[in-house]
């Protein structure tokens, strides 16, 4: 049973190999029939091999598939074989059900593309990427997804490489998370020198006799990993890269950006739940620096004109939720908002593709309006994933945030739930500028791109119209309040149940059933307000926004502009970096001092032998000098010295 | 073991350079043709080495031995364990792929140039089964030769300051070395009463203190020249940046792998008390290499001095992953000097294609060639990657495994180190971001051939063992890890048995002198 787990992994990858070296002799038809083809099937076999997890026990929900024996030297061993548990689970079905449809979906937006081979051959090799890093059994072999997909994501922001700023956008890309696999690195290193090994259930149920509660290595051990979820996940500080990875194709952002690749931080600290719960510090860390990032992002999204944009920034925080409820042993809570959120968002980044496709490539809000017409199912499933996103009843969104809301508070961290509770009102603001800007009021579009217009083909609203079905009802796996209806917590549960630890208090919390209500009724109440506000600033009274921006129009620069945090990453550690290295270390060290007793040496040499030279002067005379003062030497030796 | 596979392996190439003095200069094709197929034939000769070499035993194979001068000890005397055979079939492989590469960029003195080449490939295979210190050092110094001469006649405009530089920094280098095996010898013979240059002899001698330094650092500097280890280092750039391509490959791909062969085969098993005492500066040294190579790589240029500059960074992991003294760190050092063999090789054989088509290597010159030479830009992705040590190439087994066995034996060492596949990334991908992609803006670029059938034909095996290594390196690990063990066992005789680590083999317990039975 299971054993064809690693088909599923590798189906993929053979897609990805077949466009890549044939796809440029290949049909559009047989591009798709390898990629879609094999991608399709790998999501049929996840499906097979989820059902037969479900069926399960829910104490045997684990099957490993030992493929070979990749790496081993000395007593380490690492293998190639692949776990899968609610967990992976979980992740298995989101990779493989929402990668296929963006498959779909970049057939139709990727049609007029030069090289459409290309792109289906690396949005492959991503999802091959992506099912190692879910699938894997031990933890290099998620590092080989983990750097795989920050690879494919390189290539993929980086799809259009005659253009400058997709090319520099996708290096950033690759080397923020390099930044971050620095951390991972190590985290695992520091594992194996505690545990002997990188086999996760070897890790896990040992973790009590080699680590202590709250212990040193504990800590670093999951701040360590935790820096390489900052750095795939974009949170503070290395969330930079993510929006400028809105460079790639729409489809991308979608799949790597929103739905699959970003979440990779939140399933490494899912996974390592075990070790996390043992480190209330890291904890801590993972807490704040969630919350943080949420409403951080949150205030850079309001001001955003580039519809991509807003949507990227949106990501970053409702990644911060994700982790914050990781911080407070939410686990499911943050599987369960991942899922939400990779229905919702892929489905608003698929639409805002469809708007960009129609508006012959323009992403400027300000340039559009009133598309709602024009493109009613774009306008429907972008609404209704907006509402999802915005946290109202009963919309996938809604049962996802609240219940990483609700455990925060539960936990007693009440400041980190009114962060989430106001950044949820802020997003909801921003989220309806958007839909207001893009779809409402007057058309601000221009003549030309105007001609163009128009909805786009069944085969890019089909996707569109499941994800916002999924984003409409997919809450309905994780209801609160009516005990036993949460299925999402009662198949992910036990996972993150391991006996006897200091358990993440926000799962052991009681059941506060008014709490809860009346938390779900001020949120609700945030979001309808933030939709209000956006309503009258946007569509009712457009002219007292004007008027805003121009009083606050210091305070909207900084903003706008991101708070100008890459340029102070550049003024502070990439120019003095650069400099350095090239005046200091390349100029100074290696050309004028090391080159400089180099040369000397040699010139000593010239010098020296200039000087003997004079010795062969040929001059009878001068050797009679020579053997004279030699003689001289010798016997003035032997008398005095040689005692 | 009848047939004496070390010394056909060795004097093939010598052969075919015999046969290339009777044909005629002008005939360049055939003279090619020749050196290729010597190559080729070598080649497939080396690679029955890897299939007939025992694992589990660190004993030496396919051993050769014969009295060449008697009177004081020199013997003919070749032999390989699990370091030295790797090392040979990349110098066999490395060099059959240089033969093919050079029809079109040497065509000038044609012949004399091949034929350096293949003595060249002698020297080196020699280098690496010598067991004898005298014919090591013979073979040492043959192999610089037509390395000076290569630089010298066919290098670039600054050529003889190269050659000079080049020739300074390992004559200093020799010179050490050749008083300290003297000096080995002469103790030898003073405390066995036998006269004899046989390497292995010497790997239990016991030393003094301060003796044991100085003929460690001798050896040391001799070798970490050759690496080059920094601050010995700026003869590479020049006498990469001046030398034709094909000896930018052999010297990067096989030179540079001389010094850490030496300290694996000499500087430790020798002096191990030395080695371990001076562990922490030459550690030191290493890390300031990694992170200032990646450094200065970044600022270059030149896309040719920026890949010598990584070298630097490359070998310096190498040296870092020898010193620690541990298991993995010792097998990260060897798959990663194969690596560095197969990636560098691979960078340097691009960029000599870059050269070719256009004869300039400025980085500024180039720009958005993914375009015109769509094929070349997938190759040069792949060996990009292998470089920076992506999971699934070449390079992140190799990397990681020194990285691991840095950190089990120094935390902070493996801190500092790891900042470099930080580095890694920027310097590599800053650098193909500016040749590859962006709009062409360069005239001259736009019209650029793809590679021909003859470069892919050269690159591919490459790629293929970019690949291979890195999705299947364990037969490999698996041949080096005896004689790995056997070598730090050698080290941990010296009293410190906490070096050993990582390994089944070798009992951590430390022997109970005295104990019952």
């Amino acid at each position: 049973m299971g054993d064809f787990l690693w088909v599923i992994v590798l189906l993929p990858l053979i897609g990805a190999i077949a466009t890549g070296l044939f796809g440029q002799k290949m049909s559009k038809a047989g591009v798709n029939f390898w990629a879609l083809g094999s991608t399709g099937l790998s999501f049929l076999l996840a499906v097979i091999a989820f059902i037969e997890l479900v069926l399960r026990p829910a104490s045997e929900r684990v099957i490993v598939n030992t493929v070979y024996s990749w790496i081993a030297a000395g007593d380490l061993n690492v293998n190639a074989g692949f776990l899968l548990d609610p967990l992976s689970g979980i992740w298995l079905l989101i990779v493989t059900g929402v990668g296929f449809l963006i498959h779909i979906y970049s057939t139709g937006y990727m049609s007029h593309d030069h090289s459409y081979w290309r792109f289906f051959c690396y949005l492959n090799l991503f999802m091959f990427s992506m099912l190692m890093l879910v699938m894997g059994d031990n933890y290099l072999l998620m590092f080989i997804g983990w750097e795989g997909v920050g690879l494919c994501s390189y290539l993929l922001i980086g799809y259009d490489y005659h253009r400058d700023a997709a090319a520099t956008a996708g290096k950033k890309a690759f080397v923020m998370n390099r930044i971050g696999d620095f951390g991972f690195m190590l985290g695992m290193f520091l594992i194996f020198v505690t545990f002997g090994t990188l086999d996760y259930q070897t890790v896990f149920n040992n973790a009590h006799d080699k680590l202590a509660v709250g212990g040193a290595v504990a800590t670093a051990i999951t701040l360590l990993l935790f820096v390489g979820a900052v750095g795939k996940s974009a949170q503070i500080p290395l969330y930079t890269w993510l929006p400028d990875a809105m460079e790639g194709p729409t489809p991308v952002s979608a799949l790597i950006h929103a739905a699959t690749m970003v979440t990779a931080g939140v399933y490494m600290v899912c996974r390592s739940s075990v070790l996390f719960d043992m480190a209330p510090t890291s904890m801590a860390v993972v807490a704040v620096i969630g919350a943080a990032t949420a409403i951080f992002a949150a205030t850079i999204g309001l001001f955003q004109k580039d519809i991509k944009k807003v949507l990227a920034y949106s990501t970053v925080s409702q990644l911060g939720y994700m982790f914050m409820a990781c911080g407070v042993g939410a686990y499911v809570a943050a599987a369960f908002h991942v899922m939400t959120h990779a229905f919702f968002k892929a489905c608003l980044f698929l639409g805002s593709g469809s708007v960009i496709h129609a508006m012959s490539g323009e992403q400027n809000m300000e340039k559009m309006g009133g598309l709602k017409k024009h493109m009613p199912k774009t306008y429907w499933t972008f609404l209704i994933s907006t509402l999802a996103i915005a946290g109202i009843f009963p919309f996938a969104g809604f049962f996802s945030k609240d219940e990483i809301l609700y455990k925060t508070y539960a936990s007693g961290n009440i400041v980190l739930w009114g962060i989430g509770a106001v950044a949820a009102g802020i997003t909801a603001f921003y989220m309806f500028r958007a839909v207001f800007m893009t779809f409402h009021g007057t058309s601000r579009v221009e003549p030309e791109a105007m001609k163009h217009l128009h909805e786009s083909p069944n085969v890019m609203t089909t996707p569109l119209i499941i994800l916002a079905g999924l984003a409409a009802v997919g809450g309905f796996l994780g209801v609160p309040i009516i005990e036993g209806w949460n299925i999402l917590h009662n198949f992910l549960g036990p996972v993150f149940e391991h006996g006897g630890t200091a358990h993440g208090p926000a799962e052991h919390g009681e059941h506060h059933l008014t709490t809860e209500l009346m938390l779900m009724g001020v949120s609700i109440g945030i979001a309808v307000v933030g939709i209000a506000k956006a309503y009258i600033a946007y569509i009712k009274h457009p002219e007292i926004t004007e008027k805003l921006y121009k009083m606050f129009k210091p305070i909207h620069t900084v903003i706008y502009n991101k708070y100008y945090v890459d340029e102070l990453y550049d003024i502070l550690i990439v120019k003095p970096t650069v400099a350095t290295s090239r005046w200091v270390l390349h100029k100074l060290v290696d050309e004028i001092i090391i080159d400089g007793i180099v040369n000397g040496v040699g010139d000593f040499f010239v010098t020296l032998s200039s000087m003997v030279k004079k010795f062969q002067s040929g001059l009878l005379r001068d050797y009679a000098l020579t053997m004279m003062l030699g003689a001289l030497l010798f016997v003035s030796f032997y008398l005095w010295g040689g005692k | 073991m009848s047939i004496p596979w070390l010394s056909i392996v060795t004097f093939v190439p010598l052969v075919g350079a015999a046969v290339i003095l009777m044909v005629d200069r002008d005939n360049k094709s055939l003279i090619n043709g020749i050196t290729f197929a010597t190559g080729v034939i070598d080649f497939i000769l080396s690679v029955p080495l890897f299939f007939m070499f025992r694992e589990g035993t660190a004993d030496m194979q396919f051993v050769e031995r014969f009295d060449w001068v008697k009177s004081i000890g020199i013997e003919y005397h070749m032999g390989i364990d699990g370091i030295s055979l790797f090392m040979v079939l990349l110098t066999t492989f490395i060099c059959m792929i240089c033969y093919l590469s050079t029809w079109t960029a040497i065509t000038e003195n044609v012949k004399e140039f091949n034929i350096l080449m293949l003595v060249l490939q002698t020297a080196m295979i020699g280098v690496f089964c010598s067991l004898d210190f005298i014919l090591f050092f013979v073979f040492w110094e043959l192999m610089l030769i037509p390395m000076y001469i290569l630089i010298g006649v066919w290098g670039g405009k600054r050529k003889i300051y190269a050659t000079v530089k080049f020739f300074l920094y390992t004559m200093a280098g020799s010179v050490l070395m050749l008083l300290a095996i003297i000096v080995l010898y002469i103790e030898n013979h003073a405390q066995t009463g036998i006269y004899t240059f046989d390497i292995l002899k010497y790997h239990g001698m016991s030393l003094t203190h301060v003796a044991q330094f100085w003929m460690f650092l001798a050896f040391f500097v001799a070798f970490a020249i050759k690496v080059p280890v920094w601050p010995f280092h700026t003869w590479l750039p020049d006498a990469h940046v001046e030398a034709p391509t094909a000896g930018s490959v052999i010297l990067a791909g096989i030179l540079l792998k001389m010094g850490t062969y030496g300290f694996l085969r000499f500087a430790i098993p020798i002096f191990p008390e030395a080695a371990q005492s001076a562990a922490w500066w030459i550690c030191g040294i290493a890390i300031i290499g990694i992170i200032y190579g990646a450094l200065v790589a970044m600022v270059q240029e030149d896309v040719k001095k920026l890949v010598a500059y990584s070298s630097v960074s490359h070998l310096g992991f190498v040296v870092l992953g020898t010193f620690v003294f541990t298991l993995r760190g010792i097998e990260g050092a060897i798959m990663q000097m194969i690596n560095h063999g197969i990636s560098t090789g691979a960078l340097f054989l691009l960029v000599g294609i870059l050269y070719e088509r256009r004869g300039t290597r400025e980085i500024s010159e180039f720009g958005g060639l993914t375009k015109v030479m769509p094929r070349f830009a997938v190759v040069f992705m792949i060996v990009t990657l292998s470089s920076i040590a992506l999971p699934m190439t070449n390079g992140f087994v190799g990397e990681f495994l020194i990285l691991l066995g840095v950190f089990e034996a120094n935390v902070w060492y493996a801190v500092l180190a790891s900042t470099g596949i930080i580095l890694g990334a920027v310097y590599m991908l800053w650098m193909f971001q500016r040749v590859m992609f962006g709009e062409i803006t360069n005239e001259k670029n736009k019209n650029l051939p793809d590679l021909t059938k003859r470069e892919m034909t050269y690159l591919a095996p490459l790629v293929f063992f970019i690949f291979l290594l890195g999705v299947y390196p364990n037969p490999v690990i698996k041949k080096m890890e005896a004689s790995v063990e056997h070598l730090l066992i050698k080290i941990d005789k010296s009293g410190q048995n906490a070096y050993v680590r990582g390994s089944k083999v070798v009992n951590p317990v430390p022997e109970t002198k005295g104990g019952g039975d």
